[in-house]
């Protein structure tokens, strides 16, 4: 029965996504940069690192479809590697993000009194710091390398999911199957992370995906002040840190990478906001 | 306030000692430029030898009496006076940019919300789309060339140009206009865009309401309909947003004035990053989110503003 009634769920968002042109494209996005980070070796026409100096800062054509750079790199093939750091970066810095606000959103709501009172407490104050100040302060005292970086992303970014969790949990503890729940004696633990949990995750989706732009857009920020991604990895916005030099005779090496992050970025937007409205019963 | 406030400089406190071992050691073996003399000023500042608690209490001590410590770099200068001569033009820029985002956002998103799926909707929608997907710095780089180099009609970096002492003081504005229009318009895109979406969103919810439909029954024009009776009732939302918008845009001034070379706190912030000046970095942190703690009092008392239901004892 509980299967089936999935079943219809999904069937149905699937349908609204299916019909959502913003989705189709947004989606489409997606997967397409998915399955170039994923394919990176088979899809990138040249070595990323290997540095070729009869090429140095050549224009684009049919040998190096999008130019090369100062060191006579070919820029595709850089630009696909870039794109498995933004995906890594966007993935994993979410995940942190939301393992943390989910656990707090939860336990907040869930509990209530105190817990949930020095839990948004320490939201508020999170939510105070320009937060991109504290991730450069951050990174600052860390090395700067990509794992700092989607730590640092990820725990400096969980608030709005733990707001959301808890709104939700908030509602739903009302209900009469958590009351049932335990009622029958079920555990605390089981009762948040198998009843009430699984029934709050359609706003964490959402906030989740839009998130991944948000941390693409903020790795390439980083990459590109040079606190980011560091050389030679290729990274988007290191591509355009290294090409801002040459701006104004390679215009190419500045005018991609950042084309990249736009599609992309446009790409998880158009997509969460697709989900949001395809998730949401309202509308049925 | 004060909770919030004790809370940030707390956090602030545990940023300095996430690294491993004392931090001192770690600072100064990172920086070379850091000499045993700064070390040592640091270990008397920081009171390491004492447990953490007792540095923490000495620390924000000094912090509560604005005694910030001086800088790591070889002026050697108070911290607080190298971040209050940053700090007009930063807030200034914000300032500028809050406003740019208030008078341009709701009349995108009013307009949107009273003809929906209309051309101009469909345009707005693609513009807000774009606006919160670019790339601020990659976009500030494409313009600094196309008006600065290209079609040469704004200055590209600072904030006056060498012979300002010579203008008129209608000059001096001017100049100082033309410096500031692009670093002001771009830290504006993201939220003007995404407030511009909220605004559409939160006027068609009220223009459905009932109280919208009697004032249309009792013969208002659609403009009195729309600006005092919906959009009235529509503002809160989007005052929560702009003060939500806030800790962005002070984050996004290390960008922008990285990027256009304004002598800023946001560049300052930057310099003392990638110098390791910590009682500076430390510093900025405390300031910047005292800045943001301003801005949601400020949005406090809007909604008071906005909507007279909301009055504080």
């Amino acid at each position: 029965m509980a299967a089936e009634k999935q079943k219809t769920l999904l069937a149905i968002v699937l349908r609204r996504l299916a019909r959502n042109s913003f989705a189709l494209w947004g989606g489409a996005a997606v997967l397409g940069l998915f399955a170039v980070a994923v394919l990176a070796p088979l899809v990138a026409p040249y070595d990323p690192s290997v540095v070729d100096t009869n090429v140095i800062l050549e224009a684009p054509s049919a040998h190096h479809w999008l130019g090369t750079d100062e060191l006579g790199r070919d820029v595709l093939s850089r630009m696909v590697y870039g794109a498995r750091i933004s995906l890594m970066v966007g993935f994993v810095s979410i995940g942190i993000a939301t393992l943390i606000g989910v656990i707090v959103g939860a336990l907040s709501g869930y509990y209530g009194g105190w817990v949930d009172e020095l839990m948004m407490r320490f939201v508020d104050i999170m939510l105070t710091f320009p937060t991109f100040f504290l991730i450069l302060a951050v990174i600052a005292i860390l090395e700067p390398d990509i794992m700092n970086v989607m730590i640092v992303i990820g725990i400096t970014g969980w608030m709005g999911v733990a707001r959301l969790v808890r709104a939700e949990f908030l509602s739903l503890k009302q209900r009469d199957f958590v009351v049932a729940a335990r009622a029958i004696g079920q555990s605390d633990a089981k009762i948040i992370f198998k009843h009430i949990l699984p029934n709050a995750m359609a706003p964490v989706l959402v906030s989740a995906t839009l998130g991944v732009a948000g941390a693409i857009l903020t790795e390439s920020a980083l990459s590109f002040l040079g606190i980011g991604v560091q050389p030679p990895t290729p990274s988007w916005g290191s591509i355009l840190t290294e090409g801002k030099n040459y701006i104004e005779f390679a215009w190419w090496l500045s005018l991609f990478p950042g084309l990249a992050i736009l599609i992309t970025v446009l790409g998880y937007n158009l997509l969460g906001e697709a989900l949001r409205d395809a998730l949401d019963i309202r509308l049925n | 306030m004060a909770p919030v406030m004790i809370g940030i400089t707390i956090i602030t406190f545990a940023v300095i000692h996430l690294a491993p071992g004392e931090p001192v050691d770690r600072m100064t073996d990172l920086n070379p430029k850091i000499s045993a003399q700064a070390k040592q000023k640091m270990r008397e500042m920081y009171h390491l030898d004492e447990p953490l608690p007792v540095q923490y209490f000495l620390w924000f001590k000094r912090f509560a009496a604005l005694d910030f410590g001086t800088s790591f770099s070889a002026d050697n200068r108070p911290v607080l006076d190298k971040i209050m001569e940053r700090l007009p033009i930063t807030v200034f820029i914000n300032v500028a940019s809050l406003f740019i985002i208030f008078a341009l956002s709701i009349p995108l998103g009013v307009l949107s919300a009273v003809r929906p799926h209309s051309f101009f909707d469909k345009a707005t929608t693609l513009f807000v789309f774009l606006g919160f997907s670019t790339p601020g710095f990659w976009l500030s780089l494409l313009l600094m060339i196309l008006f600065g180099v290209q079609l040469g009609w704004l200055p590209i970096s600072g904030i006056r140009s060498i012979d300002f002492e010579e203008f008129t003081a209608w000059g001096k504005f001017v100049d100082y206009a033309r410096h500031l229009v692009l670093p002001v318009l771009l830290s504006s895109l993201t939220s003007l865009a995404f407030l511009s979406r909220v605004t559409r969103q939160s006027m068609l919810e009220v223009v459905r309401q009932d109280y919208v439909t009697t004032a249309r029954a009792k013969g208002c024009t659609e403009t009195t309909v729309v600006f005092r009776h919906a959009l009235r009732n529509a503002l809160l939302p989007i005052v929560t947003i702009i003060g939500l918008s806030v800790p962005s845009l002070i984050g996004g001034s290390v960008i922008f004035e990285t990027i256009f070379s304004i002598p800023g706190m946001g560049q300052l912030f930057y310099e003392s990053v990638m110098s390791r000046d910590y009682p500076l970095v430390m510093g900025i942190l405390v300031i910047g989110s005292a800045l943001t703690l301003i801005g949601n009092l400020l949005a406090d008392v809007s909604y008071a503003v906005a909507d007279p239901r909301i009055r504080y004892e």
